[in-house]
This record gives C-alpha cells, sequence and structure tokens, in this order.
C-alpha cells in the first residue's frame, strides 16, 4: 500500500492543490471524514469548514464552502465552490461579513433571511479561523 | 485645391488616431488571452460537476416508474408563459458589431415568444442601456429607483406581481464583467431557482456570444431551465457570423498574435470524466437523491459562470477585430491623403515655375 495519495482540490475558477498528501481531513456534511491512503471509495457533499492535509510533513489549511468529495484508494478528488488558502483570505472583508450576518440575526425584520445569515455568518467564522492559521 | 499644410496637419491626426486604435487592439488581444485562460480554468470544475451528475441520473430517482416523467421541478417541462430571458452584452462599446448584433437577436427573440410574458435580466452596461429605452422596469423594481444588484429573493410571495408590460426588466448587473466572479454567477442563479421552483417563471433562457475559439464564435439562445439533457446544451436559437467577418477576424488574431484553434481540453476532459464515475462501489455519505439535488442547482451556476466567461472572451475579439480594422482604414487614410499632398506640392511647385518663366519671358 502506498503511503500517500493524490489530492486534488478543485475550484470553478482554478485547480488549486495538486498534491500528493499523506492524510486528510475533509468537512463532511454529516460530520468531518479523516482519510488516509486505501480509504474505501467514498462520494460526499462537503459542509461550510475546514480542510486540512499532510503532504510532505507540512500541514496545510483551506477553507471551503460547499463542495463535494470523491474519495478512491489512491486519489481524493474535491469540488469545491469556493477555497481559500489561509494568506488568500481578506480578513477584513470576511470580519466584515461576520458583523453584518450577525447584526441581521439579531435584527427582528421579518424581511430577513436567517437562513442565508446564517449560512454567511458561518462562511465567515471559518474564514476567519483559517485566515490565524496563517 | 487643398492647402499643403492643411492636408499635413490632417494626416497628422490620422497618425495619432492610428496608434491609439494599434494599442487598443494589443490591450484587447491581451485581455482576450487572458479571459480564454480563464475559461480554460474553469474548464475541470465544470466537467467534473456535469460528469458527477451523470452518474448520479442512473442512481437516483429521479423519473417516475409509473408515468417516466422526470420528478425533479428543475428537469420538468411545463407549458412556457413566463419566461425569464438573461441577456449578456458588454459594458463598453468600441467593439464593432458586438453588442448591436446581440441586442439585435433579442429583439427576435421576443418576437418569436409573442403570446408569452418576457422578464428580462441584463447583464452588461450596453445592453441595460437599450433595454431600458424600449421597456419598462418592473414594478418592484422600479419604485426601488432602479437599483442594481442582485436583488434579495423573498420567499413567500406566491401571487404574481403586477407587471409592468408584456416585456419588463426585473434585473440589471452593470460593471460585473471586468472580473467574472463565480460568486456572482452562483447568486444569480440561486434566485433564478428560486423563482422557477416558486413558478413565477416557466423557463429561462440566456443569450449570449458564445466562444469557442477565434474562429468558433456565434451568437446562442440556450434554454437553461427546465433542462432538458444534463451535460447538453439546449441551443434554442444561433446565428452564425458572415464569413467576411470570420475572415476579418481571423486577420486580427494573426496580426495580433493569438492562436486561431481552441485550446486542446482532451486531457482535462479525460481526467474529468473519471470524477465520480471509477466503477467501483461508492459510499454514498447522502443520500444519491439528495446529492443530486444539490449539484444540480450548482450546475446552472456554472452553466451562467460559462456563459459570462465566453462572453467576455467573445467581447475582447470584437474589440481587437474592430480596432485592426481600424488601424488598417487608417493606414489607408494616410497614404492616400500623402498621396493628395504630394499632388498638390507637386502642383504648387510647377505654379511657381510657370510665374517665374512667364515673368522672366514678359521681360
Amino acid at each position: 500500500m502506498a503511503d500517500t495519495f493524490q489530492l486534488e482540490i478543485v475550484t470553478p475558477s482554478r485547480l488549486l492543490v495538486k498534491d500528493a498528501a499523506e492524510e486528510a481531513q475533509i468537512p463532511g456534511l454529516s460530520g468531518y471524514l479523516g482519510i488516509l491512503p486505501g480509504h474505501a471509495p467514498l462520494i460526499t457533499e462537503l459542509a461550510v469548514g475546514v480542510i486540512t492535509y499532510k503532504a510532505s510533513g507540512a500541514t496545510h489549511t483551506l477553507s471551503v464552502a460547499w463542495g463535494f468529495a470523491e474519495v478512491l484508494q489512491d486519489k481524493v478528488t474535491i469540488l469545491a465552490e469556493t477555497a481559500e488558502r489561509p494568506q488568500e483570505i481578506d480578513v477584513e472583508r470576511a470580519q466584515k461579513a461576520k458583523d453584518r450576518a450577525e447584526q441581521r440575526l439579531k435584527s427582528s425584520d421579518p424581511q430577513v433571511d436567517f437562513t442565508r445569515a446564517e449560512g454567511a455568518l458561518q462562511r465567515a467564522e471559518t474564514r476567519l479561523n483559517v485566515a490565524k492559521e496563517k | 485645391m487643398a492647402n499643403v499644410l492643411d492636408i499635413r496637419r490632417r494626416i497628422r491626426s490620422v497618425v495619432n488616431t492610428r496608434q491609439i486604435t494599434k494599442a487598443m487592439k494589443t490591450v484587447s488581444a491581451a485581455k482576450l488571452r487572458r479571459a480564454q485562460e480563464s475559461a480554460l480554468a474553469a474548464r475541470p470544475y465544470s466537467q467534473m460537476l456535469t460528469n458527477v451528475l451523470k452518474s448520479l441520473v442512473s442512481r437516483a430517482d429521479i423519473y417516475d416508474p409509473l408515468t417516466g416523467l422526470p420528478r425533479h421541478p428543475l428537469l420538468a417541462e411545463r407549458p412556457e408563459k413566463n419566461i425569464l430571458l438573461i441577456v449578456v452584452t458588454g459594458d463598453k462599446g468600441l467593439a464593432g458589431a458586438f453588442n448591436t448584433n446581440i441586442l439585435k437577436m433579442v429583439s427576435k427573440f421576443i418576437q418569436s415568444k409573442p403570446d408569452e410574458n418576457i422578464d428580462v435580466e441584463c447583464i452588461g452596461r450596453k445592453g441595460r442601456d437599450f433595454m431600458r429605452r424600449r421597456y419598462p422596469l418592473a414594478p418592484e423594481k422600479a419604485s426601488a429607483g432602479g437599483a442594481t444588484g442582485v436583488s434579495p429573493v423573498q420567499p413567500g410571495t406566491e401571487v404574481a406581481p403586477p407587471r409592468a408590460g408584456r416585456v419588463q426588466i426585473v434585473g440589471e448587473y452593470v460593471g460585473v464583467l471586468g472580473k467574472v466572479e463565480h460568486n456572482f454567477a452562483a447568486t444569480l442563479s440561486e434566485s433564478v431557482i428560486a423563482r422557477y421552483t416558486r413558478g413565477e417563471i416557466d423557463a429561462v433562457y440566456i443569450l449570449f456570444n458564445e466562444f469557442k475559439s477565434v474562429i468558433a464564435q456565434r451568437l446562442v439562445a440556450e434554454r437553461l431551465l427546465p433542462i432538458k439533457e444534463i451535460g447538453e446544451v439546449d441551443v434554442h436559437m444561433v446565428e452564425e457570423p458572415s464569413e467576411e467577418e470570420r475572415k476579418k477576424r481571423i486577420e486580427a488574431a494573426k496580426s495580433a498574435h493569438v492562436g486561431l484553434r481552441p485550446v486542446d481540453t482532451s486531457a482535462v476532459d479525460e481526467a474529468a470524466a473519471r470524477f465520480g464515475t471509477s466503477p467501483v462501489d461508492y459510499i454514498y455519505e447522502q443520500p444519491p437523491d439528495q446529492l443530486f439535488e444539490g449539484i444540480l442547482s450548482k450546475y446552472i451556476g456554472i452553466q451562467i459562470f460559462h456563459a459570462l466567461l465566453e462572453s467576455v472572451a467573445a467581447e475582447h475579439a470584437a474589440r481587437m477585430t474592430a480596432m485592426d480594422a481600424a488601424t488598417i482604414n487608417a493606414s489607408d487614410m494616410i497614404d492616400s491623403l500623402t498621396l493628395v499632398m504630394n499632388r498638390a506640392r507637386q502642383a504648387k511647385i510647377t505654379k511657381e515655375i510657370i510665374e517665374i518663366v512667364s515673368g522672366a519671358a514678359a521681360q
């Protein structure tokens, strides 16, 4: 059994990661999944969260919001609608988005779409957390 | 006979104009190259998404076993009474007939559906200006002062809102084409899908300039919803460029050193084709139906994203062609003006000699 697997992270605008990883953790919709080489084939939707993977000894972190992953024995492909490395995250923007979402959730305006605001809050918080890893 | 000095001034002005058009052509060529690259970079994602969706079709219970009709609302056909038309034009002019051609086709499209209500979403300033002159804004939009940007979807508005006319403008997006963001396409598609599932609209068309390469581009009206077949574009209306136009494009591309052929994508496509379709028994973390549902809505966003990317590439190509033609015309004009100027100068000299000679003879 090989001790690494091919990891690819693809976003609508580009191929973000193509690396040989030793292990990875991905935010499945029903909970985080830890993946080691030789994992059973699996397909899952991704939630908003953090992907961490280890490649040649170093640990990398990325934030994702909605995606889709295919796990094969020697290959993991992740389609992410948005995925960012810590250094790419615009902290200021994320902070603003977080404040805005919090305000919306607090207000009692019936116009507010709570599911959307909650999603926005979650995304912003994940981004901020990942940005700290820099 | 015109004054030599005047002609010289004129020539200088045309030379200056030629410099500008030449520079604009070079800039457009560079932008075109970048646009082509980003279209290429978007390919793996969209191919993978499409492929996994196709493979899920067989696993999820998408078709009703009794009637054979699709269960999912985004796949089901219903009589088209209210249509949403997304028009993609450019934000800027000086691109030859690029915007005009699109808008001509919009008029044709609207004429071809004389009995249906048509809502229009305009992407690009040129299209917005054109539509605004002809059609009213939708009532709720007009009262909001014609605000631009993504309008929030209000759930629960089941009653059909009053219409400003058979054809009305429901959305305007200006300045999103400079840097096409997937986020924008995703937000737009979400709002479109919401309106579609609520039954406000029965079909969604997108009209844009398709761009596969410099030599393979055309105007198309595609139907986004309902989805006829996944992975297939449902082209409703096409307009191919004229032979003359095509020749001009090839000339312009050659002189700007832009590749004519579409970039080879077979390697990317092949890799993408394997995604989610390996001959193994997958563990599905979620039921296939749910996965299908989630991906299907993203699929529409990707299609809009692609249309935008292609339209941007086509716009730069059109501008490059137009500026190439302008540069050639300016050169022609300089040549003919130089000829006129030399003739005038010659005539002046001849006249002076005659005057001197006849003056000498008279003495």
